[in-house]
């Protein structure tokens, strides 16, 4: 009688323990739901002082960009333009190079070329970002100098070509992944109708990945977007609406980073422009993010036989 | 339909002509990215190594670019990464595990995972504005070790939390059927079997994310870390410098001088981030070869 509640009491005390246990496990998991709030919660409460004393339309569609100075202009257009041209360069580096490495890794290279590739792509991929910066400045703006005389110190293009750099590995194995994952079958049909291995690749197995691949470009241009040190240090800090890519410039990320080293005194317009412009920049992130996640689920070919 | 030999030979050669082509085109951009590697770490040991002797390990920052060193950077990090280490690796762990384990179906954890796929993709600079706002600010940290550690501690935690989940997920199933068979309850199972076989891979996990954290310089910046200080943190509260920060610092002053410390500062940085890499490697192949055993 006795030892048999005592075994009770402690079943019930170790189901209690499991009850707080899985509360406590769940509650972890839902810090992630809390930092999505806070980020959005903070983005959208910060950026309402600003438009209390700004006009979105000025903000969204005006031409100049001088918050720090008088008179102010608060027109965000000239860092949306130096993003996307940073953006843009940095795409036409990594996309068609990260695609053919993907190609190469997938189609062609053997195990053992693949073994020692891939490791290096790791490396070039776990290098911190202000690594790159110093790189841009000191040894991709001295060539570009060298090669055009009018290439300013900080530059677009020097920058855009190292954040390509960067995102290379991320194109390259996300690419390589989706190409992976087409079925022999499809390609041993190819060349049973006498395809060359290059016309197999590129008129069977990438438009088969076309999916995979498309996402793999909107999320490493998405990380371009965000990309933060390199253009801080190599691109400039002057912001204008420019198609010369020689020119110094700025860039959202880049303004974010000169305002919050400056003083700028908590609770000016000056202050807020950083929610402002971050959320901006969330904004077109998370869209691209969402966009490459459909793409990925929506039009994923499914071969399962 | 008659085909002249001749021109289906000449076709045919100039198809293969392509495929050589094309297939040289892909191995020499492949390579070519690994040869961009090599150059990018040649030219900065070129710059940096010179300068990389003890003293430049022990001193503080000075204006003076022959006297400056890394000291406070270096235990600015440190004190960060024991932080990221105390809030992010036991929430991240627990989140993976209710994940993997607990709730695995419904569309709760179904929206539990798109939340945190999201938050992978968010700029770290965001992270690092959120710090500002919420850390900084709301709570009243001010400018310190625990208020940085903190912002990358969020930073980390959806890498933490997809590494772990991949380690849980490869412990066989048989081991958790074992252990209900002798009548353990789902949290003995999961914290005396199913913890301990994934612990190698988890800890793989825990590195390449601290190593992660380590190189993030742009959060850093927005919650305040200085660029100039002279001592090393004495406590979470206290002010403080990072190996990211004080690099950046260097390589952004114009003098040739200081571009060269930058160089030697991010030999440190490399150093420090290859160790722990090979860490995660060697653990991740002790995680292989017991799975495998």
């Amino acid at each position: 009688m006795n030892a048999d509640s005592s075994i009770n009491a402690a079943a019930s005390k170790r189901l209690i323990l499991e009850w707080i246990i899985e509360r406590w496990l769940f509650l972890c998991a839902l810090l992630s739901v809390f930092t999505t709030l806070g980020i959005l919660y903070v983005l959208f409460g910060q950026s309402l002082n600003f438009f209390r004393e700004v006009r979105p339309i000025e903000f969204l569609t005006g031409t100049r960009w001088a918050p720090l100075l008088q008179p102010r202009f608060f027109g965000v257009l000239p860092l949306v333009g130096g993003t996307l041209m940073i953006v843009i360069i940095a795409g036409v580096v990594a996309l068609p190079i990260g695609l053919s490495i993907g190609i190469y890794l997938s189609e062609y290279a053997s195990p053992l070329q693949k073994k020692i590739i891939k490791p290096f792509l790791e490396i070039l991929a776990g290098i911190p970002t202000i690594v790159y910066g110093y790189f841009a400045l000191t040894f991709v703006t001295p060539i570009l100098q060298h090669l055009i005389p009018a290439t300013e110190i900080f530059n677009a293009l020097s920058a855009g070509i190292v954040v390509g750099i960067m995102i290379l590995p991320m194109v390259a194995s996300l690419s390589e992944d989706a190409l992976r994952s087409v079925p022999s079958s499809l390609r041993q049909g190819g060349y049973a109708l006498g395809a060359t291995s290059w016309q197999v690749s590129l008129s069977i197995v990438v438009p088969a990945a076309i999916s995979g691949i498309s996402s793999a470009f909107i999320l490493a241009l998405s990380r371009a977007f965000g990309e933060t040190m390199a253009v801080t240090i190599a691109a400039g800090s002057t912001p204008k609406l420019t198609m010369n890519p020689l020119e110094s410039i700025q860039t959202m990320t880049a303004f974010i980073v000169q305002v919050s080293k400056g003083d700028t005194p908590v609770g000016t317009v000056e202050y807020y422009t950083l929610f402002a412009v971050a959320l901006v920049l969330f904004a077109i992130t998370f869209s691209m993010n969402i966009i490459a996640n459909h793409i990925q689920r929506r039009y994923r070919e499914v071969y399962d036989h | 339909m008659q085909v002249d030999p001749q021109v289906s030979a000449r076709i045919m050669r100039r198809s293969q002509a392509i495929d050589g082509l094309f297939r040289t085109f892909c191995a020499i951009c492949t390579w070519a990215g690994i040869v961009l590697l090599f150059v990018l770490i040649g030219k900065i040991v070129y710059e940096g190594l010179p300068g990389l002797n003890m003293d430049f390990i022990n001193n503080f920052p000075s204006r003076r670019p022959g006297r400056a060193g890394l000291k406070a950077a270096i235990w600015g990090s440190v004190w960060l990464m024991g932080t990221v280490t105390v809030f992010a690796v036991p929430v991240g762990v627990c989140a993976a595990i209710y994940l993997e384990e607990y709730g695995k179906r419904g569309r709760l954890s179904n929206f539990l995972e798109t939340n945190i796929s999201n938050l992978a993709g968010v700029p770290s600079i965001v992270y690092g504005i959120l710090g500002l706002a919420i850390f900084v600010r709301t709570m009243h940290m001010g400018v310190s070790v625990l208020a940085g550690g903190l912002t990358l501690a969020l930073l980390v935690l959806p890498v933490i939390i997809v590494s772990s989940r991949e380690a849980l997920r490869a412990v066989p199933p048989g081991y958790r059927s074992a252990s209900y068979a002798l009548g353990a309850t789902k949290w003995q199972t999961t914290w005396k079997i199913v913890l301990p076989s994934a612990m190698p891979g988890v800890l793989t996990g825990v590195i390449l994310s601290l190593s992660r954290a380590m190189g993030e310089t742009a959060p850093l910046i927005l919650v305040g870390a200085a660029s100039y200080i002279a001592s090393t943190p004495g406590s979470p509260m206290d002010q403080y410098t990072a190996l990211p920060i004080q690099i950046y610092d260097w390589a952004s002053r114009p003098q040739a001088e200081f571009k060269d410390l930058a160089a030697s500062g991010i030999i440190v940085l490399l150093f420090v981030l290859f160790l722990m890499n090979a860490l995660a490697i060697y653990s991740r192949q002790r995680f292989l070869s017991k799975l495998k055993g």
